[in-house]
């Protein structure tokens, strides 16, 4: 009796433990609505959102962070558009036709490329990638949306490419072969086949890079170039969602409007990452099924 | 049939190129920071106290900082770590409270680095009152490499063979010495590896740390777990917008640049090989 008695308290001080990760994201939820809310006492939801002016320490402040937003969004599409044609046919010519001793080099560098600090991306970005920018396109500041997307590619494409690499690995070979035994080349079968019977898990990929390049800080901190203005032009500086946070939440009184302001960015930028994350595991879920894993 | 071989090729090189463009990314990446950052490095540059307002001496400090966050990061991270992916490969049921643990944790990767600053901020800095402290960036930071240690240990825990956990059932053994004695031991070097590339993690984050424990100058070495600190990748960024000396603060950011990337990179290599060998040949 005794020693049934000390397994099931085993077993629930580890299932206390398991659900750690649950605690410590309700209270992130948390932390963020009790800090983020006051804000909507001063201003409107609405004009939080689609206000065009951030001007947090004028008199009076303007709290509008739609320029902040679309900065966000222009700089992480501007990523994937690096991210996807790279990523994907990375992950395709590791899986698909790469020699087995490339593919073992291949893999290994993707996964560097994961493992460096964002601080050294956003550091290159600075010291190496602006200068030359600014002189190819002749801009007055190399530190541009541009830049920041270059660099948030790159650092979005560990992700898509090691997701995508495990999903088309995961297409069952009975595909191939059926393709091949109806006269396929093997780029046929690769891009007819084994690449659309993959999409969902591609897909998953490409949303997971979407949530990594949102919410990457450090470098746009440093390459965005920091203007809070609605981007008009991919060669301009912008500031994005975390940019801001970053830079402004040290000098903002703990408790002011403009402390509670940055929390409601974060509320913003965490709802919009939360949904990607969601969208991804559903993907990934819906993928597991087809593939009959 | 000939044109279709053509085409083949021609897409075949296409897919080849984007392999070329990434390799190349990170080469230049490490050429640039490699090539600039070894003419500053030297042993005082790594054993010294910064000097002058930043302009010269070393980055002892910052190098200090990082370890005990990290260190700090993963006595924290660990046992929570190991202990959720014990729960969920021994004893949890396919289910609704799995299927929710699960959801939690991906959610947990996803979060962006500074909602977690945030999150230290408010809890751990304001409402336990740490203050802006070394053991209020390493709970954070604990919090943001939690996910990778409970993947990792249960990855490990899961090539376990059931048949090892059968044999030490039928001898008698409870469930938790079974856990204890035979599984656990059989995923150490597994487990070992999931903390080593979450140190690479820790090690490397700026953001979660900018206002729960990071500093750009301190006089003296920390002395408590309550004092703020000075960390490599922060030094980086605070070398780049602060200061009053850009020009003789560059070299320097280079400098420290290239250490945060060796030790980050080695610290990664030395998990990713690990977790290669034992993929490749398990004992059973």
């Amino acid at each position: 009796m005794h020693q049934r008695c000390k397994e099931l308290l085993i077993k629930h001080i580890f299932l206390f433990f398991a659900l750690a990760s649950i605690f410590f994201l309700l209270g992130i939820v948390i932390v963020l609505f009790k800090e983020g809310l006051p804000i909507f006492k001063i201003v409107r939801v609405k004009d939080f959102i689609l206000g065009k002016s951030w001007y947090p320490t004028y008199d009076p402040p303007d709290f509008g962070i739609l320029a902040l937003i679309l900065g966000s969004l222009w700089v992480t599409f501007g990523a994937l558009m690096i991210a996807i044609p790279l990523g994907v046919s990375a992950a395709t010519y590791i899986s698909e036709v790469a020699h087995p001793r490339v593919k073992e080099i291949a893999k290994p560098v993707v996964e560097l490329l994961a493992g460096i600090p964002s601080v050294v991306y956003g550091f290159f970005g600075m010291v190496i990638l602006a200068p030359w920018l600014q002189d190819v396109f002749n801009l007055p500041t190399g530190l541009t949306c541009l830049t920041a997307s270059i660099i948030l590619g790159f650092m979005a494409l560990p992700t898509v490419v090691s997701i995508s690499e495990d999903a088309i690995s995961a297409v069952p070979f009975s595909y191939k072969e059926a393709s091949y035994a109806l006269g396929a080349t093997k780029w046929e079968t690769i891009s007819k086949v084994t690449v659309p019977s993959a999409i969902s898990g591609i897909t998953t990929a490409i949303i997971l890079g979407i949530g990594r390049a949102i919410g990457e800080t450090m470098t746009v901190l440093m390459v965005a170039g920091g203007a809070a203005v609605v981007p008009r032009s991919f060669l301009r500086p912008v500031r994005p969602m975390t940019a801001t946070i970053a830079a402004e939440m040290g000098e903002a009184p703990v408790g002011s409007d403009h402390y509670h302001a940055l929390f409601g960015i974060a509320i913003v930028l965490f709802i919009i990452t939360l949904g990607f994350n969601l969208l991804a595991d559903h993907l990934a879920a819906t993928f597991r099924r087809k593939m009959g894993q | 049939m000939k044109s279709k071989q053509i085409k083949q090729a021609i897409y075949f090189s296409l897919l080849r190129f984007s392999i070329v463009i990434i390799l190349s990314g990170l080469l230049l990446i490490l050429f640039f920071i490699g090539v600039r950052g070894v003419k500053v490095l030297s042993w005082e540059f790594l054993t010294q106290m910064p000097k002058e307002g930043m302009t010269s001496g070393g980055i002892l400090p910052a190098i200090i900082g990082t370890f005990y966050l990290t260190i700090g990061a993963i006595l924290f991270a660990l046992p929570l770590g190991v202990f959720a992916a014990i729960y969920l490969t021994e004893y949890a049921r396919q289910g609704r409270l799995v299927k929710l643990i699960r959801i939690g944790i991906n959610n947990l990767a996803g979060v962006p680095s500074v909602v977690f600053g945030l999150f230290g901020l408010a809890v751990f800095v304001k409402f336990f009152g740490f203050g802006v402290s070394i053991l209020s960036g390493a709970l954070t930071l604990g919090i943001v490499i939690l996910p990778t240690i409970i993947r990792a240990s249960e990855e490990a825990l899961l090539v376990v063979p059931q048949s090892f956990r059968e044999a030490s059932l039928a001898l008698g053994a409870t469930k938790w010495q079974t856990i204890r004695k035979i599984v656990l031991p059989n995923a150490i070097s597994g487990i070992l590896t999931g903390s080593i590339l979450g140190i690479g993690r820790a090690a490397g984050e700026t953001a979660p740390i900018l206002f729960t424990a990071a500093t750009f100058y301190i006089i003296r070495l920390p002395r408590s777990f309550f004092d703020e600190v000075q960390a490599l990748p922060y030094h980086i960024y605070a070398l780049m917008t602060e200061g009053t000396h850009p020009e003789s603060q560059m070299p320097i950011a280079y400098g420290t640049a290239l250490v945060l990337l060796f030790l980050v990179l080695s610290i990664d290599s030395v998990g990713i090989i690990i977790r290669n060998q034992f993929r490749k040949k398990k004992k059973w």
